[in-house]
């Protein structure tokens, strides 16, 4: 009897060795005379468990993991393709495991569980229900949807969405475009990645959905290249889209375009930020705008333009299959919805954690991540990217909405939470913040440019005991500096980090 | 395996007529340069400029802005290091110096035995499991000195590919 067995196909679980588990999965079950109909999933984003296998039973879905190819020939000896449970690495069934289980999935209900370049698995899975509506309604009541959901950027920066949206919309041009920000640069983060490579036509579909509210007819996905997989995937899945008629000259028969194309960055995280990113797009160097103009109004090449992040477009399939209220009911105060929380960095259980905003750090930290993964005492914790302040574990308790963190001078960004145990130098974390500004600075204005170079320098000083009190209060007046003088976000929030390592571990400046 | 396909005049000329009718073509065309010959000759700048209208200085700046962009022939391998915050928090920073140390180059050098180019890099987007490498176009996770010393060792005994 064939039997399906589940291998996934993200890069986390490659770079875990998934490739070598499926040829030595195909060999052992050949050699025991063993049907076995494997299919490259994409992963439930239980990073720790990676490379995690599934069989399908009829009961529903069992799960094994971290699988290693020496543990192949044991575990079909043990009973996998029957679904054992008495095997070391048997988790029991997938969605029971309580770390999925405890998670409230709209935007990632179907990583996973499907195959990502499958449209029949993605139909099953109520794939392009929401273009389908939108395909219904006029342009004004896509808008309103998505206003009533409250959705709010997920790139960090958390503008509403359907503001966004409606201005683009009532901006009159004989061409616009819509701009997904694929530029997944913070350290930290895979959300991004995880939505393109796991489930590529919900990307489509959001877009396709956006360009249908506001009139445009033609996408871009601005994808960092450190993303080769995603970039495969994606170019497949949009041809797959085109032919099966969800993209190009006539939407599912109804006359409207939507033409979309994948273009790689090269390498700049500055590339993330919304103008710079449309100037490489154009063509040029990732220069910083001067804003005004907005881009939903002079955006790329001139025109109007929905710059939007990737999880703000993957959104959008659910709102307009559910509807805005649906979306809207989940969250806290004006953060509405679920955020995609990433545990990574020294962490035991790291991996993707979508729910409602609300949670506290510390139980997505403890409950979910169980702690740092060298078991020592978790000292710091880096939340929201490069750009965002290193909390303490005085600050552990906030719940994790944008309003709360915003108040202590802290971000949520795109979800990134990045944990550190009790070796960190954090020191070195302020220093490096500089360093990493210095590196991917565009160069345009002088506070960012110069300023992280002197930064760096001012911290080495510090490090070296050179006027110690001095520096620290040169340090001090250069991210004042930095903060108040620069023209985007590298500049002006570089010294996020570094304040909050002298307000919260001075200690580590003064040895 | 990086690219390294001897580069003509006529060879850059039809990856840019590929690409050029596309709006906002330059790093498209950048892109298929390196990938085809494994870096951006200095000699491709005029061509690109010619073709797309564009000063040589424009282009140059542009290459010269992006670190993905590279001017002279890498390695054979390209082994990138992620040096973000998540993959320091579980030793990315003993995981460079050990890479350096062992390979006896600086980021941005290629050893002696021109096989190995090492390239930092902020973020592979596999932050769970780091420390992270890339080598060619495969991540690697949870790297360790001793693993990272297997992969090279690998690398520079496999036979050569024959194109």
């Amino acid at each position: 009897m064939m039997v399906r067995v589940f291998v996934p196909r993200d890069t986390t679980a490659l770079a875990m060795g998934a490739d070598e588990v499926a040829d030595r999965l195909r060999v052992e079950a050949d050699a025991r005379g063993l049907e076995v109909a494997l299919t490259r999933n994409g992963s439930r984003g239980l990073a720790w468990l990676e490379p995690l296998i599934e069989v399908e039973t009829d009961a529903g879905r069992m799960a094994y993991g971290p699988v290693a190819v020496e543990d192949v020939a044991d575990l079909l000896d043990a009973g996998l393709l029957e679904g054992t449970t008495e095997h070391p690495l048997a988790l029991g069934f997938t969605e029971a495991i309580p770390y999925l289980a405890r998670q409230q999935r709209l935007t990632f209900a179907r990583i996973g569980v499907t195959d990502p370049l499958s449209i029949a698995d993605y139909l099953a899975h109520d794939g392009f229900r929401g273009l389908e509506t939108a395909l219904t309604l006029d342009t004004q009541t896509i808008v309103d949807e998505v206003k009533a959901s409250g959705l709010r950027g997920r790139g960090g920066a958390a503008f509403p969405t359907g503001i966004k949206w409606q201005t683009v919309h009532d901006t009159p041009s004989d061409q616009k475009y819509i701009v997904c920000n694929a530029d997944e640069g913070d350290s930290g983060t895979f959300a991004d990645r995880l939505a393109m490579e796991c489930d590529p036509y919900m990307l489509i579909e959001g877009m396709a959905i956006a360009g249908l509210a506001v009139g445009a007819t033609q996408g871009y996905i601005y994808l960092r290249s450190e993303y080769p997989l995603a970039h495969r995937i994606l170019d497949e899945a949009i041809e797959r889209a085109e032919q099966a008629g969800y993209l190009g000259a006539d939407i599912r028969g109804s006359g409207r375009r939507f033409d979309l194309e994948v273009r790689l960055g090269a390498g700049a995280y500055i590339c993330g930020e919304e103008t710079s990113l449309l100037e490489s797009l154009e063509g040029k160097r990732g220069m910083v705008r001067y804003k005004p103009p907005l881009p939903a109004i002079v955006g790329l090449f001139g025109r109007p333009t929905v710059v939007n992040n990737v999880l703000s477009l993957a959104a959008i399939p659910y709102i307009l299959a559910h509807g805005g209220q649906a979306y809207a009911d989940y969250g806290m105060g004006r953060s509405r919805g679920t955020l995609a929380l990433q545990l990574a960095g020294n962490v035991k259980r790291g991996g993707l954690v979508e729910l409602a905003f609300g949670t506290t750090l510390r139980e997505l930290m403890e409950d979910f991540g169980g702690g740092t993964f060298t078991e020592r005492p978790l000292r710091a914790v880096q939340v929201g990217g490069p750009l965002c302040a290193y909390l303490p574990e005085s600050q552990w308790d906030m719940p994790l909405d944008y309003e709360t963190f915003a108040s202590v001078g802290a971000g949520i960004g795109h979800g990134g939470v990045v944990m550190f145990d009790d070796t960190v130098d954090m020191a070195e974390q302020a220093r490096f913040s500089m360093e990493f500004c210095a590196v991917e600075s565009c160069g345009k204005c002088t506070p960012c440019r110069i300023g992280s170079t002197r930064g760096v320098e001012v911290i080495d000083r510090i490090l070296a005991n050179q006027d110690r009190d001095a520096n620290l209060e040169l340090l001090d007046e250069l991210c004042e500096t930095m903060e108040d003088g620069s023209l985007c976000a590298m500049g002006g929030m570089t010294p996020f980090p570094v304040k909050s390592v002298m307000t919260h571990f001075p200690d580590d400046l003064q040895r | 395996m990086s690219a390294s396909a001897e580069w003509t005049p006529p060879l850059i000329q039809d990856e840019i007529d590929a690409l050029k009718d596309k709006p906002g073509a330059l790093l498209p065309i950048l892109h298929a340069i390196q990938d085809r010959v494994g870096f951006i000759p200095d000699a491709a700048v005029p061509i690109i400029a010619e073709s797309l209208g564009l000063t040589r200085a424009e282009v140059h700046g542009v290459i010269s802005f992006y670190h993905h962009f590279r001017t002279s022939r890498p390695g054979s391998h390209v082994v990138r290091i992620c040096r973000a915050e998540a993959c320091q928090a579980v030793g990315a920073r003993a995981l460079e110096a050990h890479a350096q140390a062992s390979l006896e180059v600086d980021y941005h050098q290629t050893t002696r035995d021109q096989e190995i180019t090492l390239e930092a890099v902020y973020c592979l987007g596999n932050c769970a499991c780091g420390p992270s490498i890339c080598v060619d176009d495969r991540v690697h996770g949870r790297v360790t000195p001793e693993t990272f010393d297997r992969l090279v060792d690998d690398l520079r005994t496999a036979p050569l590919e024959v194109k």
